[in-house]
């Protein structure tokens, strides 16, 4: 029976991580990306893997204007697909977003639009399909808004609003919706951000999504300890966190 | 300046690590602004031949991706970052396992031939290295070349124990081993005394193909060298395919935090552990059909198990004697439980005579010990120091890839062999391992 994931932002370190389960799983891999080398060993790892194929599709996600074009040459190779994961996405530097508005409008086209332009061009197709998992990998710095990280905070926070109420929309066509709320992972995205603790692995991350996507889960925080974390620091009155500097 | 430990947590260098996440990435630009860098693996290695004190560090593990699998042959090539674990994961569910593997399944390709990693079969398949089909090994200066039997042999040679010395591999071709179950059938005999576990290894070495022998090194008197003697094959009927957790590699297993306080693993604990760990045998013999897991890697079942020994970390002396040096042997023992440290787990294993063809391999036909202490500095080092004697005075060796101790005149007189390597070393490469033992201006 043929199994289809749609991946993109395939060259994601956590996107390459749960791409790795679902191919051991025998699923039909369809990655876009920006850049076909990268591309290329990732599919040539996903084949041996036991993918039973895999396409990919060479695109910049942040012109919106590709769109329409893009999910046209998926859905010609595709009469099915379960399960679509949105992994791309930029972190940038509070620095560099205080200084340019240009900075943050196209960190929001990659981080919030492009998501929302994909989805509403592949929804006919969901919605008569009637079934299908859609996973978005939004973050638990969309939470709550910290003095920190809030121009790329604010970006997942309309990203997992959007994503939360989507799944509302879609309960009733039998296609499911997950939030993917990602704490600290260790990967090319962070690495100028200083290591500790709390950061998980890249493996770990696919390995959490890959169990919210088989759960059916709606909103799943991973590691799952992110729950807790999150849950008192959105309980924090706000005379006291606006003093927070984290 | 980031944290780069050994598995033995003892030396606290500062590093600078740099890590390719493509293949495109791994280019001489990578490493050109620094004086010497070492590649670096998964850190399974004990003492510091992975490690390059205020140096740079090209760390492979992202560089984890497969190439090609040929499930009729058994052949499989991957990115030198894949760790045994990864390779597992895809062979095994088809039927495939590794020839050779040492006692964690987290080590990468690179690292299983840097060090020419040995397990329970050496008896019967030798080294890693002896496995390997090809690889491609990347110099300094940008060059590739791909190394094996028939090409750049004496590279393929060098590179095979050489510790990373000799540059970058990039990827490895590997030949595996048929196997129909995931399943071992085992024997756990209870043995007192050397002469006992050499009557047991004689007729187990020629009908098992994985043995290995706990020892208790911690007992004295009557109860000196008693052990667990473990043989093992892998089971020949199938496993109905709805089995199927037995074929998967656990990727979430339970993980020690932090750094345990220092009194936990102690003289006395230890003793103890020893004592507990030989009486829970109750029969003679234990037969048992198990997992591959818990037979090959009874350590892998707690992430991170090496910081238990707390902040100051621990050491691995593993040392070969060859055979005839029984005497040899008993004193080791001794010493070690004379000395007042206290060895967890002491392992025991008979070598076979296949060679391997690198030329800095460790393993010869002979005994095998290899104990792990708390770092107790001076009672530790006096130890080491004590052991490494032994060694020396029965023509022995001490394995690299677990050494923190050994001084240039006794690596040299145990690895003469080091004067044929030296000319394949790539000059822009050391660790510190190597600038102990050696020097850089070899």
């Amino acid at each position: 029976m043929r199994r289809v994931m749609l991946i993109f932002g395939a060259t994601s370190a956590i996107a390459q991580a749960t791409a790795k389960r679902f191919a051991l799983q025998r699923y039909e891999m369809h990655l876009v990306a920006r850049a076909q080398a990268k591309l290329d060993e990732i599919a040539r790892d996903l084949k041996v893997h036991g993918a039973t194929d895999v396409f990919t599709y060479v695109q910049d996600i942040a012109d919106l204007d590709s769109h329409q074009a893009l999910v046209d040459q998926i859905l010609e190779r595709c009469d099915v697909i379960d399960i679509i994961l949105h992994a791309h996405g930029v972190l940038g530097t509070q620095a560099e977003y205080e200084k340019d508005i240009r900075a943050v409008a196209d960190m929001i086209q990659i981080n919030y639009l492009s998501i929302v332009s994909l989805n509403q061009r592949l929804l006919p197709f969901l919605e008569k399909q009637g079934r299908g998992t859609i996973a978005i990998i939004s973050s638990v710095a969309g939470d709550r808004g910290r003095a920190s990280n809030f121009f790329y905070g604010s970006s997942k926070a309309a990203l997992t609003a959007y994503s939360d109420g989507l799944r509302a929309r879609l309960l009733p066509h039998g296609v499911h919706v997950c939030t993917i709320k990602p704490g600290f992972v260790a990967s090319p995205m962070t690495a100028n951000v200083k290591q500790g603790p709390l950061f998980a692995s890249a493996e770990q991350a696919g390995l959490g999504i890959e169990k919210a996507i088989l759960n059916q889960s709606g909103i799943a925080y991973i590691p799952k300890f992110w729950w807790f974390i999150m849950f008192v620091v959105k309980g924090i009155p706000d005379f006291i966190f606006k003093k927070l500097k984290f | 300046m980031a944290e780069w430990l050994s598995w033995g947590r003892v030396h606290r260098y500062s590093h600078t690590v740099r890590t390719p996440n493509w293949m495109s990435e791994l280019t001489p630009g990578l490493f050109q602004d620094s004086k010497r860098f070492l590649p670096g693996g998964a850190r399974r290695s004990y003492g510091d031949v992975c490690l390059n004190r205020q140096g740079l560090i090209i760390d492979m593990t992202s560089l984890n991706r497969f190439h090609a699998f040929d499930q009729e042959t058994g052949v499989i090539r991957a990115d030198a970052g894949a760790t045994l674990a990864d390779v597992i994961e895809i062979s095994l569910p088809r039927g495939w396992f590794l020839p050779v593997t040492p006692g964690t399944k987290w080590v990468t390709l690179g690292g299983a031939i840097a060090n020419d990693v040995h397990g329970k079969n050496h008896h019967v398949l030798g080294t890693f290295g002896c496995h390997v089909l090809q690889f491609e090994l990347m110099r300094s200066d940008g060059s590739k070349r791909i190394c094996s039997r028939n090409e750049n042999t004496d590279l393929f040679n060098a590179t095979i124990g050489g510790l990373g010395l000799t540059g970058i591999i990039t990827w490895v071709e590997l030949q595996l081993i048929r196997v129909v179950s995931p399943l071992l059938d085992t024997e756990n005999i209870l043995f007192h005394g050397l002469d006992e576990f050499n009557q047991l290894a004689k007729e187990s070495d020629e009908q098992f193909p994985y043995t290995v022998a706990w020892i208790d090194c911690m007992a004295t008197g009557s109860n000196m060298a008693r052990g667990i003697y473990m043989r093992g094959k892998h089971a020949e009927d199938v496993v109905s395919s709805y089995e199927k957790k037995l074929w998967q590699v656990k990727r979430r297993v339970p993980s020690v935090p932090f750094e345990a306080p220092e009194f936990l693993l102690n003289e006395w604990t230890l003793k103890a552990f020893n004592s507990l760990y030989y009486h829970k045998q109750r029969e003679q013999v234990v037969a048992r059909r198990v997992s591959y897991d818990p037979f090959f890697y009874p350590l892998d079942v707690l992430n991170g198990w090496n910081k238990m020994y707390g902040r100051r970390g621990f050491y691995q002396y593993q040392m070969l004697l060859p055979f005839g040096a029984e005497d040899a042997l008993k004193d080791a023992i001794a010493c070690v439980a004379h000395s007042g440290i206290g060895s967890s787990l002491a392992v025991l294993k008979r070598f076979g005579d296949m060679t391997s063809p690198g030329i800095l391999s460790f393993p010869r036909q002979g005994y095998t010990l290899t104990l792990d202490f708390p770092n107790m500095q001076h009672l530790s080092w006096d130890l080491m120091r004590d052991l490494t004697e032994i060694v020396l005075r029965a023509k022995g060796r001490v394995y690299p890839g677990k050494d923190a101790f050994i001084d240039r005149a006794t690596y040299q007189q145990m690895f003469p062999e080091w004067q044929d390597f030296v000319k394949y070393k790539d000059p822009m490469i050391s660790s510190s391992f190597w600038r102990r033992v050696v020097g850089d201006n070899a």
